[in-house]
């Protein structure tokens, strides 16, 4: 229990860090840019791809649980656009991206911590931390809300395609659902819930990785603890964020 | 002058560096030598700040390091440059931007005044047409080199070397030892190697200090080496049998 304190009073310290005055900040607009695109861009196609399937499902899924002649059927669209922007295009993909890019931002700062890279820039002066991780945490919690509307839209357009191609309804019932009882503020949770969350996996796996030590075997720890201390704390911070923003 | 007074360190109850004091001097190729496990590495990291002493001071000419603060101490590391054991490039960058980083970081400079001082600098360490390459792409010599060329793109008034033959062949690493050893010399540098390769120590070795196991057990030049009686120096340094040969002719 006191290892868990100790963490989260190393976290606290290395965000202290990280959002210190930085040197230029013109370089970290450059920076930014790139991790946009390593991190953000670059996850666009794993996003979709599961988008799409699990927009598909689910509507498959809603039209056999909800076949019943007293339940219209455009409350199948109705499902599938609520549970895309309500849950899955912001925490499952939050989930996902907790693998794919935690692991990745972990790895890499573990590795430059284990070649002294991280030595090489504190002599030249360097706030180490800053340099690395802030230019991350701007990147993904600028970049991963619009990988959640992608999400939400690519979703859509799945659970639309396979009412079109199969005979569970007619696409034009799946259309009126998706416009029933519309909230906007449905998709500002969404986006708020996947900002915090894109700071979550920056800032966890950054962390893991900035106080790996020792050989490449730690690394690989490094990136495995990443990813399961930042899927719990997403978790965790689900629960709370829906508690505090629709209640 | 880098001078270190009493530097003691422990990992974990276990000491590392006992009672170390040592001055090094501007303008010569400073060696620190021992075995494996000694505590050079230990006492290199802790001149240069990256450990923090249990006991004892560290002085950069009259300014005492180990007593400044965050920012002052910030001012000095601009000063200070490294080259490390495996180079410690930036993966990410490739060889020019390696090097211009601390100008970007650090100066005021324009793009071509940045760019020029990259090129001169990659020119004094003999790189020349590897601009573009990632360190993955580069072969141990050339990591070497760009690491130096980062180490002096701002003309620093100290510069360490962490084992900076490890990995190279001896005629690589004489010209490495030749390279260090004239910036040191053009730009009045304060040099500190640490290395356990005898080439560099009989090549380049103008004041070198023998640490075993945790003390400072001896200091001389390299002409000093031949001659001293020192048994763990003379293990150490000639430790094989045709060394040990070699140093009888001499001393005949």
């Amino acid at each position: 229990m006191f290892k868990i304190f100790e963490q989260i009073g190393r976290y606290c310290q290395l965000m202290g860090k990280v959002f210190s005055i930085p040197e230029k900040p013109g370089i970290y607009g450059r920076r930014i840019m790139y991790e946009m695109e390593a991190l953000g861009f670059n996850s666009i196609g794993l996003t979709a791809i599961i988008s799409i399937f699990i927009g598909a499902v689910i509507t498959l899924q809603m039209a056999i649980n909800l076949e019943s002649p007293f339940i219209p059927k455009y409350l199948i669209g109705y499902a599938t656009r609520e549970t895309m922007i309500l849950e899955f295009s912001s925490t499952v993909v939050a989930l996902i991206l907790a693998g794919k890019v935690g692991s990745n931002i972990a790895s890499e700062i573990g590795t430059m911590r284990i070649t002294e890279q991280i030595d090489a820039l504190e002599i030249m002066g360097v706030n180490s931390a800053s340099y690395l991780i802030l230019p991350k945490v701007v990147a993904t919690v600028l970049f991963f809300p619009l990988l959640t509307l992608l999400s939400i839209i690519i979703g859509t357009i799945g659970g639309y395609i396979i009412a079109s191609a199969t005979d569970i309804m007619i696409p034009a019932q799946y259309i009126e659902g998706l416009f029933y009882c519309f909230r906007t503020y449905s998709i500002v949770y969404s986006l708020i819930k996947m900002a915090v969350f894109a700071f979550i996996i920056t800032s966890v796996s950054a962390f893991c990785g900035y106080y790996a030590n020792g050989n490449s075997l730690e690394v690989g720890k490094a990136s495995t603890r990443a990813v399961v201390a930042s899927s719990i704390v997403i978790m965790l911070f689900n629960l709370i964020l829906t508690q505090l923003l629709l209640t | 002058m880098i001078k270190g007074e009493h530097i003691s360190k422990s990992f974990e109850g276990r000491t590392v560096l006992n009672d170390i004091s040592v001055e090094f001097e501007t303008g010569k190729t400073n060696l620190i030598i021992g075995r494996s496990g000694s505590g050079k590495t230990v006492l290199l990291k802790t001149l240069v700040g990256l450990h923090t002493p249990d006991q004892g001071r560290i002085f950069y000419d009259d300014v005492c390091y180990t007593e400044l603060g965050f920012t002052e101490r910030k001012a000095i590391r601009k000063d200070i440059g490294m080259i490390f054991q495996g180079g410690a490039l930036l993966d990410s960058s490739t060889v020019v931007e390696n090097v211009k980083l601390p100008l970007d970081l650090f100066t005021d400079q324009s793009e071509e005044e940045k760019r020029a001082r990259v090129d001169f600098c990659l020119r004094r360490v003999r790189l020349e047409g590897a601009d573009h390459l990632y360190p993955s792409e580069l072969s141990g010599g050339m990591i070497k080199r760009v690491a130096i060329a980062r180490a002096i793109v701002l003309n620093p008034r100290y510069l360490f070397c962490d084992e900076p033959n490890s990995g190279l062949d001896p005629q690589t690493s004489v010209v490495i030892d030749n390279l260090i050893q004239d910036i040191t010399r053009e730009y009045n540098i304060t040099t500190i190697i640490n290395t356990h390769d005898m080439n560099s120590v009989m090549e380049i070795g103008e004041k070198i200090v023998y640490i075993h196991e945790g003390h400072k057990w001896w200091e001389g030049s390299k002409d000093d080496i031949l001659l001293s009686d020192n048994r763990e120096l003379n293990d150490f340094v000639f430790a094989s049998a045709m060394a040990k040969r070699a140093k009888q002719q001499i001393v005949k």
